[in-house]
């Protein structure tokens, strides 16, 4: 178990260092000299010259990915140049509000999911299994930030139950956890997690339906055991496959977050990114993309790490 | 099975044959077909001109005299509108779909026909990218490039590339194996003619599904790019930047507002049920 630990830390530490080298590459692709990403317009020559040299800018590429990469390892991932604050800490204050937003969306999406999928799956042929594989594919196939706009126009304009806009009261970005401002997150949440809800339906209903038709369950019923005990023994089999979707669905949410922040103004990263491409602010975009992917290898460390302690055959292997 | 009792018939006229008897499969079609009809004649069909704009006639109601699904917040007609936005919302949708098809064919083909080192290197690189959300990807890459059309394209072929590379090298690196292509080999046959002859005709039929499969995907992300304002710049109509400049509309003319993405979704839907009858009728070798 601890071996198999270690091994997944050491896989995962090549894949960080990757995501390192595309985010730092982000600034290339950028049109024109990095350092116009920088410096402003009508900076002197001389403050040009002293930038590049601050930078590393007159150092070969490879190098200056090696002092980049120092810096943003020691948490310095240069200054916005749309504010001048520091993009670690704009980073920090919004990807909270991001990973609140998220998670939330998750924990409606994988609850809702697993209990559409197992009724799926258990009434397979059913009006319910009907409903649910629709639900699925509509879940897969909307475009999330027009679910937001019908949302927002259904709950918000025509029923006003929920806040259209914002995180909380008075236009504040900072979360509280009251009913006030719970009210502000229902309506981007929802939204958020009909994709993972529509894809661990099916996921749950495949694997469910394909469980009961297996000969241990017949062989489990056979002895005698009731419902609810058979369906601890499916529940427990599935578990797995369900952790690995539904963290994979996690992390695409934090991508995915940004077309319902946008909708719905929610002060997170989506928003930060919004601004960092606008204003053509690159450095902000460069911290925000590598603090989210950071992230999103994280969840995946996570989840190699607790599928086997679900399912002990995985950590033999 | 029915390819034991007609042994003459080809794989791909079974597939085709199957497609036809399946009525999700011919729905998604038809609906996809009226909407690609719409776009392509729009100079035809369209009831005014798209760019049109009219100070006065701003936001009309749906079922307006002359404006059959009223008017946009420059008073354009819409109906008009989302006809013409057909064309870009659907290239922009199938363009990379096509692109990545191609290239990552031909790079899982290359890698998974040399194996070893280089391969698994190939491999490596490529497994980069799934360290990236897609929308996050996609997001960072045209962000980078800067806002525009061309742009947003090559951001999503970068998304799907890496996707196809790995259907189709594992597809090769199975098929490489078997005994045929070592025969192919002894007798002398080229490498490229190997490729050619033997083992694309293994790998498209699954990257095919795939690709089927990314339509959708790729509908609702190039849309929702050109939403955020990073791919088709105004005035040009695209159902993406439409529901993004509709959005103020919202309050006073909510559903007008609401039928671009309207368009969006029942595209995408379309796709994916069409996407599911083509893995399922693909399947029949298996």
């Amino acid at each position: 178990m601890f071996a198999y630990i270690l091994k997944r830390l050491l896989y995962a530490i090549p894949i960080a260092l990757s995501v390192t080298v595309v985010s730092f590459i982000l600034v290339y692709l950028a049109p024109g000299d990095p350092l116009n990403a920088i410096a402003p317009a009508d900076a002197p020559e001389e403050v040009i010259t002293a930038l590049r040299s601050a930078y590393g800018l007159d150092q070969p590429v490879p190098v200056q990915y090696g002092l980049w990469l120092m810096r943003a390892v020691q948490g310095d991932l240069g200054l916005s140049i749309a504010t001048g604050r520091e993009v670690t800490s704009e980073v920090l204050s919004a990807v909270g509000n991001t990973l609140l937003l998220a998670g939330v969306a998750a924990l409606i999406g994988v609850v809702a999911g697993c209990i559409l999928g197992a009724l799926a799956g258990y009434r397979h042929g059913s009006w319910i299994d009907r409903l649910a594989t629709a639900l699925s594919v509509v879940g897969v196939s909307i475009p999330h930030y027009w679910l937001g706009l019908v949302l927002t126009i259904l709950f918000s304009i025509w029923q006003p139950w929920f806040p259209a806009m914002g995180a909380g009261p008075g236009g504040s970005s900072e979360w509280l956890w009251d009913l006030e401002h719970f009210r502000y997150l229902v309506l981007p949440a929802v939204t958020l997690s009909v994709i993972p809800m529509g894809i661990i339906t099916r996921t749950v209903r495949a694997l469910v339906a394909d469980m009961l038709a297996q000969e241990f369950v017949t062989a489990l019923r056979a002895r005698g055991l009731s419902g609810i005990a058979v369906f601890r023994h499916v529940a427990k089999n599935t578990a797995p496959t369900v952790l690995a979707v539904a963290g994979l669905q996690i992390g695409y949410l934090m991508g995915g977050s940004i077309l319902v922040e946008t909708v719905f103004a929610w002060p997170g990263t989506g928003f930060l990114l919004n601004t960092a491409i606008f204003q053509r602010d690159i450095p902000l975009l460069q911290g925000t993309i590598l603090v989210l992917c950071m992230f999103f290898v994280a969840l995946n460390l996570l989840v190699d790490i607790l599928q086997p302690l679900i399912d002990p055959r995985m950590g033999r292997a | 099975m029915p390819a034991a009792s007609a042994p003459s018939r080809s794989y791909w006229a079974i597939v085709w044959r199957q497609l036809r008897r399946d009525p999700m499969a011919l729905a998604a079609a038809s609906v996809l077909l009226i909407i690609v009809a719409a776009a392509v004649f729009a100079p035809w069909l369209a009831p005014a001109d798209p760019y049109k704009a009219s100070m006065i006639k701003r936001l009309l109601p749906i079922g307006s005299a002359g404006f059959l699904l009223g008017t946009d917040e420059l008073g354009r007609d819409l109906l008009s509108r989302l006809m013409y936005g057909g064309r870009l919302s659907l290239l922009m949708g199938v363009v990379p779909v096509l692109a990545a098809f191609g290239i990552g064919t031909a790079i899982g083909l290359f890698a998974g026909y040399v194996g070893g080192k280089l391969n698994m290197i190939i491999m490596r690189v490529l497994d980069v990218f799934y360290a990236f959300p897609s929308v996050l990807l996609a997001v960072a890459i045209s962000g980078a490039l800067g806002p525009g059309m061309s742009n947003s394209l090559i951001a999503l072929t970068l998304v799907f590339v890496p996707q196809v590379v790995r259907v189709a090298e594992s597809v090769t690196t199975q098929v490489r194996q078997l005994d045929y292509i070592e025969a192919a080999r002894m007798s002398g046959a080229s490498a490229f003619s190997i490729i050619r002859v033997h083992v694309l005709g293994n790998v498209l039929g699954p990257v095919f599904v795939y690709a089927t499969g990314l339509l959708s995907v790729s509908m609702i992300l190039a849309s929702g790019l050109s939403f955020l304002g990073l791919g088709v710049k105004p005035p040009e109509p695209e159902w993406g930047l439409m529901l993004n400049t509709l959005r103020s509309a919202i309050y006073s003319n909510p559903w007008v507002a609401a039928l671009p993405g309207l368009l969006i979704f029942v595209t995408s839907i379309a796709f994916n049920l069409l996407a599911d009858s083509v893995r399922s009728a693909m399947d029949i070798r298996r």
